[in-house]
């Protein structure tokens, strides 16, 4: 089953020779996949490589440029999705798109209701047949069940069942696991084998490498909108896959520089809020860059907004230079030297419509106000400096940011904070979506700042960037922090072992008195 | 740069290249008309009256048509600045009745409450302050009880006309000094309201463009979220763009009480509605983030064009307000086409 080359199997699907342009982008070029039936493909690529690209094109989202595609040996046109069902093809998207108000059965059903006459809805063979599916696959959900309640992990099976509700041959998962705990990833890759044995084919997409040996049968790497090959999954070692994404080795990925680390700058001792953020405390030093690792949702990003005061806090306190000072709203923060650089650019951290220069100056503009007038020179001529020292990619100062490439945009962001001098630059998510090039100048950016004498608090999701760039280590878990660690302790195994719960706290509450 | 060994640094520049590209690839043709588009079809209406009504062209007629413009031009400039931050503020018209109505009767009978007789100026600026309250108490609402301005101010619009009943007794006021009603008056040829809505809008134009309130109203409509993270006041500039939009609102509602020489406790109802149509047509996006006053006073020109030609040429008034709406809707399916 694993040898992609088994004679006289057709494949479920079969990509060949795909290219897809965007305005600005050669999203995919001359792309090759092969699914056998009963397979488990997993793709995997870093952000921008053209793995979702690929999987809207599969999935009749957006057509090909060029090149062919055939479903169970029969040459296809996939123009919308509806066209992708009807041919077996279905998708569970990274974000759930169920209607949290109706039940588990109607959302399983939504805009398919098996009906009477008069367009009456069949309620009792409705529900008789959510049941029947969901004890077919193994997942044991109420039918009846309102969705608003349910976990991530049960949504995401309500999705499954509904992708699966149109007797599909191929399931695509785009990023199944990254906000599930460990038990939950067991449970979705028990419903994932079930399906196999079933003969349904199952393409991943997934950021977890690690996970690939125990559920993939292949691997497809993608790189820069190429396939670079595909591979067997269980006797591929992880860094030959790294090389594979990244095309070079993975040392070369964070150009650490390190500097001496200086006195305490900021510190917080027992940050709360409720459900969220639960006494967490710690410290950065100047030249110093602090990691934050955790899962989705462990609070990593409410911690940060507390920090500066985007989110209400109910107690805890921020001490900056050994003073206590009570930041109330970003603004503060921002004069107190604390800055944000917001997980998601596009929602928190540009405004899109408006002019590079425009957001380059939004977090400084009182600098450029004279007398409520805003003295155009003046900020061109930081915009202009901004614009060359991080290599902003624009045609000009007026040019829209919505209109950058995703690491052009993070680097007007960057810039936008660069500007306000800050002494702790949190960054959140800093590299997420963006190519290796802007990855490894964004790193540059770091070093730049800690040799200044600024302080870093590091959040991210890709933990070979917090283990590759951070001097100290912290772990969240369910909003609090469990782990305060020197670099040298920190290992991935470790981490991961914290981060989902499954090694117990080394931090104590007594850890702040 | 750190280095330039790999593709993605490249590909990142030949992005930008093709975003050029990609804007050169609608024709100038169509480029010009998606940013003038606005301006030509003012011209062509103008030239299908011109052609069809002898009067149209004269100049006493091109100055009714300013003098007509001019107080939904003064609402929309206010009402520009909100829809730009991604709000609305329906109680326009109430506020420009209620302005207009405390200035007159602060005129005929002395001010509220004391009763003290004053000169007309003052009671002008008595009539600016009840629109500056009215709109600072909707922009307290909006931000503090984070309640969505269309419905904060779908109250205000009924709260502030009841007041303004209330107030008047439902009884209209007249007999105003000179002084006052040449508010109304011609300066040489022009209409003074013509004159006073230039000066607001030229004024609006400057703020928007060149001061810290208006990059921060842009801002702030185009992402709240990411200007409050750059530590942008969000709610205290909110509050004082939508008490300019009440000052800008009561100035009409006076202007309008001059030009009638009567203060009616039902003035200016339905305003709102013209001033959004001049603003939305004039390209300002209801999602906030973009807009201009040159588009707004044109958005409002083309109203008054097409009534004041629908007039000339004898159409029915059913009609012509068929007619505005069509021209409405087409608008803003224009605007639709040009976001795209």
């Amino acid at each position: 089953m694993t040898d992609g080359n088994a004679p006289g199997m057709t494949p479920t699907l079969r990509v060949a020779d795909v290219s897809k342009s965007y305005p600005g982008v050669r999203a995919l070029q001359h792309v090759d996949l092969e699914v056998l039936p009963g397979e488990i493909h997993a793709v995997i690529g870093e952000n921008g490589a053209g793995k979702s690209t690929l999987m809207k094109i599969v999935f009749g989202v957006t057509q090909p440029d060029s090149g062919a595609i055939e479903v169970q040996g029969t040459p296809v046109h996939i123009g919308s999705p509806v066209e992708a069902q009807r041919l077996g093809v279905a998708m569970v998207h990274q974000e759930l798109s169920l209607v949290p108000a109706l039940d588990v059965a109607r959302n399983i059903y939504l805009g398919r209701e098996p009906s009477l006459a008069l367009g009456i809805i069949d309620w009792p063979a409705l529900y008789r047949n959510a049941g029947a599916l969901l004890r077919r696959l193994g997942i044991a959900l109420n039918p009846r069940q309102v969705v608003r309640g349910l976990s991530t992990a049960h949504k995401q099976m309500v999705e499954i069942a509904r992708a699966l509700s149109w007797q599909s041959k191929l399931l695509i998962l785009d990023e199944p696991t990254s906000s599930l705990t460990q038990g939950e990833i067991r449970e979705l890759f028990r419903i994932l084998r079930d399906l196999k044995t079933g003969g349904v084919s199952v393409l991943y997409i997934s950021h977890r490498l690690e996970e690939l040996p125990e559920i993939a049968d292949r691997v497809t790497v993608m790189r820069d909108g190429h396939t670079v090959g595909t591979v067997d999954a269980r006797s591929t070692p992880i860094p030959a896959l790294i090389r594979m994404m990244v095309g070079r080795g993975v040392d070369q990925l964070f150009p650490r520089a390190h500097v001496p680390i200086g006195d305490e700058i900021l510190r917080v001792e027992g940050l709360t809020r409720h459900g969220v953020v639960e006494d967490v405390s710690f410290s950065v030093h100047a030249g110093e860059i602090v990691g934050m690792a955790g899962l989705v949702g462990a609070g990593r990003s409410e911690t940060a907004r507390l920090i500066v005061g985007a989110d209400k806090k109910d107690a805890g306190r921020t001490i900056i230079d050994g003073r206590v000072v009570e930041i109330g709203s970003p603004a503060v923060a921002i004069a107190a030297g604390i800055a944000l650089l917001p997980e998601d650019r596009k929602q928190q951290g540009l405004v899109l419509p408006l002019p590079v220069k425009n957001n380059l100056s939004l977090a400084t503009l009182r600098e450029f106000t004279r007398f409520g007038i805003v003295w155009q020179r003046e900020r061109d001529r930081m915009a202009q400096r901004f614009v060359r020292d991080l290599s902003i990619r624009t045609p000009n100062l007026d040019f829209r940011v919505r209109n950058l490439s995703g690491g052009n945009q993070q680097k007007v962001v960057l810039g936008k904070w660069l500007g306000s001098h800050p002494r702790v630059l949190i960054f959140d998510e800093p590299t997420r979506g963006i190519d290796v090039g802007a990855k490894v100048e964004v790193y540059e950016e770091m070093n730049d700042l800690i040799a200044r004498g600024a302080g870093i608090l590091l959040i991210s999701s890709e933990l070979p960037e917090v283990l590759g760039m951070s001097d100290r280590v912290l772990v969240m878990h369910e909003g609090r922090l469990v782990a305060d660690l020197p670099r040298a302790e920190a290992t991935p195994e470790r981490v991961i072992a914290l981060a989902s719960g499954e090694e117990l706290p080394v931090l104590t509450s007594a850890h702040h008195g | 740069m750190a280095d330039g060994q790999e593709p993605p640094a490249f590909s990142a520049e030949a992005q930008v290249g093709s975003d050029v590209a990609l804007s050169g690839r609608r024709s100038r043709l169509t480029q010009f008309l998606l940013r003038y588009g606005i301006v030509l079809a003012l011209v062509a209406l103008g030239a299908v009256f011109a052609w069809r009504s002898p009067v149209f062209l004269t100049s006493e007629n091109l100055l009714q048509v300013l003098l007509q413009a001019s107080v939904n031009i003064i609402v929309a400039l206010g009402m520009t600045f909100v829809i730009i931050t991604a709000g609305i503020d329906l109680s326009v018209g109430s506020t420009a009745a209620l302005s207009g109505m405390v200035a007159a009767t602060t005129m005929s009978t002395g001010l509220p409450i004391v009763g003290i007789a004053v000169s007309w100026p003052v009671a002008v600026l008595v009539g600016l302050l009840t629109g500056v309250l009215v709109g600072f108490a909707s922009g307290v609402i909006v931000t503090s009880l984070r309640i969505t301005p269309f419905i904060v101010t779908l109250g205000m619009l009924s709260v502030v006309r009841g007041l303004t009943l209330i107030y008047s007794g439902g009884r209209p006021v007249f007999g105003f000094p000179e002084g006052f009603t040449n508010l109304a008056g011609t300066i040489g040829p022009v209409p003074t309201p013509a004159i006073i809505a230039g000066i607001l809008a030229i004024i609006s134009a400057f703020v928007l463009r060149f001061t810290r309130l208006g990059e921060y109203t842009y801002a702030i409509g185009g992402n709240e979220e990411a200007a409050r993270l750059s530590g942008v006041p969000v709610d205290r500039y909110k509050i004082a763009i939508y008490t300019l939009c009440g000052a800008f609102a009561a100035v009409a509602g006076i202007v309008l009480t001059a030009r009638l020489r009567v203060a009616e406790p039902n003035a200016a109802s339905g305003y709102e509605l013209d001033a959004i149509a001049a603003t939305v047509m004039g390209g300002t996006s209801l999602f906030g983030g973009e807009g201009t006053v040159v588009g707004t006073v044109i958005g409002a020109l083309i109203i008054a064009t097409l009534r004041n030609g629908l007039n000339l040429l004898n159409v029915q008034a059913y009609y012509q307000q068929l007619a505005i709406g069509l021209v409405i809707i087409l608008a803003v399916a224009l605007d639709r086409f040009r976001q795209r």
